[in-house]
């Protein structure tokens, strides 16, 4: 599919979304979530990262949109922002690295955030521009579904998705206002607490995962601590995408260090590593 | 969410106006339900009120008094000032009376590990004063640059067998502790209560904090009516970081048109973004830490840093009903400088031998102004939260004592 013009942009974010989590079924597979922090190391790089991923399996990308304050994440991701924020990225920035890697790759584009920037930018504007971009959905971590009654019409009349999330802390009633609220596919916390790896898949995953399905027939995506292939290949059992965000932003840091084009290649090769036991 | 039927001081779904609200992650939306709940319940409950009232009685040291600073009174020659001593409370602020309150709710909940964010200290020092009272686990996150400013209360602290967390992170203040505290109960919310300190944060907090140190302004409105012969302040004059001590006076007095209640911001060392935490002056609305307010922030709507001389109103975001008492006009707010806050508290040092919290000079230096140009047959109230002890390593740099 090529550039998509203004108008028939309108319904594209959440079918490019169904799209994506169908052929993943139909290839007996979850659909790979990688998270990266827009910025890190640089712009350039996370256009370059985006690509590499996409070459190692990928199918959606979650393109974090750096924010000063953000509560729900843990150190690395943390860590991440602030070097996005030193070198001055904004949003405005991120929207036009959206556009650059939807150009380029035919990943999946979720922008994940805080909702302070989103607000800022201002909300029309920002879903018009974002689906411009050529992001399928947005997720805003600090935004539940009883906040997000305009913002849910706004991005929804722009064609983008709106991903919530669905946490082990939620109980049933909230679980079918998040299903009702969310498009394009739901995010699952795999556990309480801020991002971050662990060693294991938290026992209570599966559980949840399956009262998220009660009430909705929406791709369900899990996310928090998975960092392995193994973990990937557990969480292909019972849900139909794995986020990774930690380990492969810590992978990017690591090898930035000796320069961005190491960076591009740890990506890859981080990501290409979730594959291989597949 | 209604925003139409909100009246003011009442919250409808946490809103005061189109302020307030729930802005954190799904994860802690159970645990805030469960604490509105539970504060709910025991607002309409005898026998929590009646445990609290004697607590804030036996306890904390309340009623505290109401006194008329005379020779404060007559060095500005304007209208009679009237002081709210908070300062005399047991732990040395108003913080005490909010602690009280949740740590009841904590003890209702059967969670006994205690989390806390901290910015002069004092609310930290108020939290693991309270812990301790009910054998609780303490953990307090302070930013680094305060737990350097404010030692002394770190030590206090520990004395009362708190564990201090300094958060170096971010701009290493309040608002990097209040992360900090939002990230440990989004990890441990099932056995963790977060003692938020102030005014902020996601519903219910704003309206439970304010509720909890309602008595202050209660007791203010009665006192002086009995040293007054029944009549009215002109005005009340408290300090704003997010703004309890103020919403605490403030609230028994939002009908009384004819009460002028303002608000002192913290100005700083100048009007640029980053040397202030005037909000009401360079901010604009936002969401910050689960509230849509009023937030320093730049053009991309990440947070500024922000400056004061005190820490306890070095913050970039204010209590939600304050941006709606701004909004409507009722109150007032104004950006007091370090340098002003400084000198009053000086002054009041030595006309009336109190030595005050740099916080609350804040609004001893806003009633100093404005008070000579007010009839000396009326009066005000000013608020002093806190006392200045924490401060004097400040105080003995900046005064050169």
């Amino acid at each position: 599919m090529s550039s998509v013009s203004g108008t028939s942009s309108k319904s594209s974010g959440v079918e490019r979304l169904g799209a994506i989590f169908r052929s993943c079924r139909e290839a007996k597979r979850c659909a790979l979530i990688p998270f990266i922090t827009a910025g890190d190391p640089s712009l350039e790089a996370s256009l370059r990262i985006a690509q590499a991923l996409e070459k190692a399996g990928a199918d959606i990308l979650e393109l974090g949109i750096p924010f000063s304050d953000p509560v729900a994440d843990g150190p690395v991701i943390q860590r991440a922002s602030e070097r996005a924020l030193r070198q001055g990225v904004s949003l405005p920035d991120v929207l036009r690295l959206a556009t650059e890697i939807r150009k380029t790759t035919r990943l999946g584009i979720v922008l994940f955030g805080y909702y302070n920037p989103i607000l800022r930018y201002g909300l029309e504007k920002f879903a018009h521009d974002a689906a411009e971009a050529g992001a399928d959905g947005v997720l805003v971590t600090d935004l539940i579904p009883e906040e997000a009654g305009e913002y849910r019409n706004v991005l929804r009349g722009a064609g983008l998705a709106t991903v919530f999330l669905a946490a082990p802390t939620s109980p049933d009633v909230r679980l079918k206002a998040i299903a009702e609220s969310s498009s394009g596919f739901i995010y699952t916390v795999s556990r309480t607490g801020v991002t971050g790896s662990r060693e294991r898949v938290p026992v209570g995953a599966r559980e949840l995962v399956g009262r998220v399905r009660q009430f909705t027939k929406l791709p369900i995506a899990l996310g928090f601590g998975i960092s392995n292939a193994a973990h990937v290949n557990e969480v292909a059992e019972f849900a139909d995408g794995a986020v990774v965000g930690t380990a492969l932003v810590n992978a990017i840091d690591q090898a930035a260090r000796e320069g961005e084009d190491s960076a591009v290649r740890a990506a890859g090769e981080f990501v290409a590593a979730l594959r291989a036991e597949e | 969410m209604s925003t139409e039927q909100t009246v003011i001081g009442k919250s409808v779904e946490g809103r005061f106006g189109p302020y307030g609200g729930r802005y954190v992650p799904e994860t802690l939306v159970y645990p805030h339900e469960e604490l509105a709940a539970a504060y709910e319940k025991a607002r309409n409950d005898a026998a929590f009120q009646h445990e609290f009232d004697q607590l804030l009685r036996d306890y904390a040291g309340r009623p505290t008094r109401l006194y008329f600073a005379r020779r404060l009174t007559e060095k500005l020659g304007g209208a009679r000032v009237y002081l709210k001593r908070e300062d005399l409370l047991h732990t040395g602020a108003h913080k005490i009376n909010n602690c009280l309150g949740q740590i009841l709710l904590a003890k209702r909940l059967g969670k006994k590990r205690i989390i806390a964010e901290t910015g002069a200290g004092q609310h930290g020092v108020a939290t693991a004063t309270v812990a301790a009272l009910f054998g609780f686990e303490c953990v307090v996150y302070m930013g680094a640059e305060d737990v350097e400013r404010q030692s002394l209360n770190v030590a206090r602290m520990r004395l009362l067998g708190a564990e201090v967390c300094s958060v170096s992170g971010g701009t290493r203040t309040l608002k990097d502790a209040i992360n900090e505290a939002m990230r440990d109960w989004v990890t441990n919310c099932a056995d963790t209560y977060y003692l938020l300190g102030s005014v902020l944060g996601a519903h219910p907090y704003p309206t439970m904090v304010r509720d909890f140190h309602a008595c202050i302004g209660r007791e203010a409105r009665r006192q002086f009516m009995e040293a007054e012969n029944g009549g009215l302040p002109l005005a009340l004059f408290a300090c704003v970081g997010g703004g309890s001590n103020a919403i605490g006076l403030f609230h028994e007095f939002l009908n009384d048109k004819e009460v002028a209640l303002i608000g002192a911001e913290a100005g700083g060392r100048g009007t640029g973004l980053g040397e202030h935490a005037a909000r009401f002056r360079g901010g604009s609305q936002g969401v910050l830490q689960g509230t849509f307010s009023y937030i320093l922030q730049d053009e991309h709507g990440q947070i500024c840093p922000t400056h004061s001389v005190s820490a306890g109103l070095d913050y970039p975001s204010i209590g939600p009903e304050h941006a709606f008492l701004h909004d409507l006009g009722r109150a007032e707010y104004v950006a007091v400088s370090d340098q002003e806050a400084l000198e009053a508290c000086q002054l009041l040092a030595r006309t009336e031998g109190i030595i005050s919290a740099l916080e609350s000079s804040h609004a001893v230096a806003e009633a100093c102004r404005r008070v000579p140009g007010m009839p000396r047959d009326r009066a005000v109230i000013v608020n002093l939260s806190g006392r200045g002890d924490k401060d004097m390593g400040i105080l003995q740099r900046e005064l050169q004592l």
